[in-house]
């Protein structure tokens, strides 16, 4: 179990690599704002995974708090890229 | 048994996963990154959150409730924040790729400023294109 749990984080890794690459390349804002929401999305499947793999369940927590981040700071953004207040 | 369901559900997940993100890497314009990797990537983390609960089954209730609990909040925000970020790239002037057929969204946008007084060269704009949409149909 614990080869293919390795495995599968290892992947996960290597796209939150293809993110990166992304937000350092992506030719316009609204690229990079995306590819860093990608990545939070990943982050939170990884620190499942974590979780799993070592039984602590606070990981999950952490997951949890990241996916809210996440999403506060995509809506934001977008809210500024499109030129208005987060309130509009 | 649990053990097994759960690893097949996160398995797949990841593969999802990979394959979002080489649609991030290889796709030629933002709103088509932004769909391939958006759904891709909700649907994967989602079934590896579910397959963690699986896995975790009658080991850890926190754990499986948590990861439950987890997956609901990437489904209901991820469309949220995908469709947020596409209206504002869109409104910020992002261009669409040059294999580009059509673009429904931008006479609705013109028009939606006309009728809003904003721009008074967008009702020419607009009337052009409502002329050309009603002669082909």
């Amino acid at each position: 179990m614990i080869g293919i749990h390795s495995a599968i984080l290892v992947a996960l890794v290597a796209c939150g690599f293809m993110c990166l690459y992304r937000i350092g390349r992506g030719p316009s804002a609204p690229d990079r704002v995306m590819a860093i929401d990608i990545l939070g999305t990943l982050i939170v499947a990884f620190t499942a995974l974590l979780g799993l793999v070592t039984g602590h369940d606070w990981y999950l927590s952490i997951a949890l708090a990241w996916a809210l981040l996440s999403f506060i700071a995509a809506i934001a953004l977008a809210k500024y890229l499109e030129g208005r207040a987060f309130d509009e | 048994m649990n053990e097994t369901i759960g690893a097949v559900l996160i398995g797949v997940g990841v593969a999802f996963d990979v394959l979002g993100c080489l649609g991030l890497v290889r796709l030629p314009d933002v709103y088509n990154r932004l769909q391939a990797a958006t759904k891709c990537v909700t649907l994967g983390t989602c079934l590896i959150l579910i397959g963690v609960a699986i896995s975790a089954g009658g080991a850890s209730a926190a754990l499986t409730i948590k990861s439950l609990l987890c997956a609901c909040f990437i489904v209901l925000t991820s469309p949220v924040g995908a469709h947020a970020l596409a209206r504002g790239a869109y409104r910020s002037g992002v261009r669409l790729c040059d294999g580009s057929v059509t673009d429904d969204y931008a006479g609705s946008e013109t028009l939606a400023r006309y009728r809003a007084g904003m721009d008074a060269a967008a009702a020419d704009r607009a009337r052009e294109h409502y002329d050309a949409e009603t002669e082909t149909t």
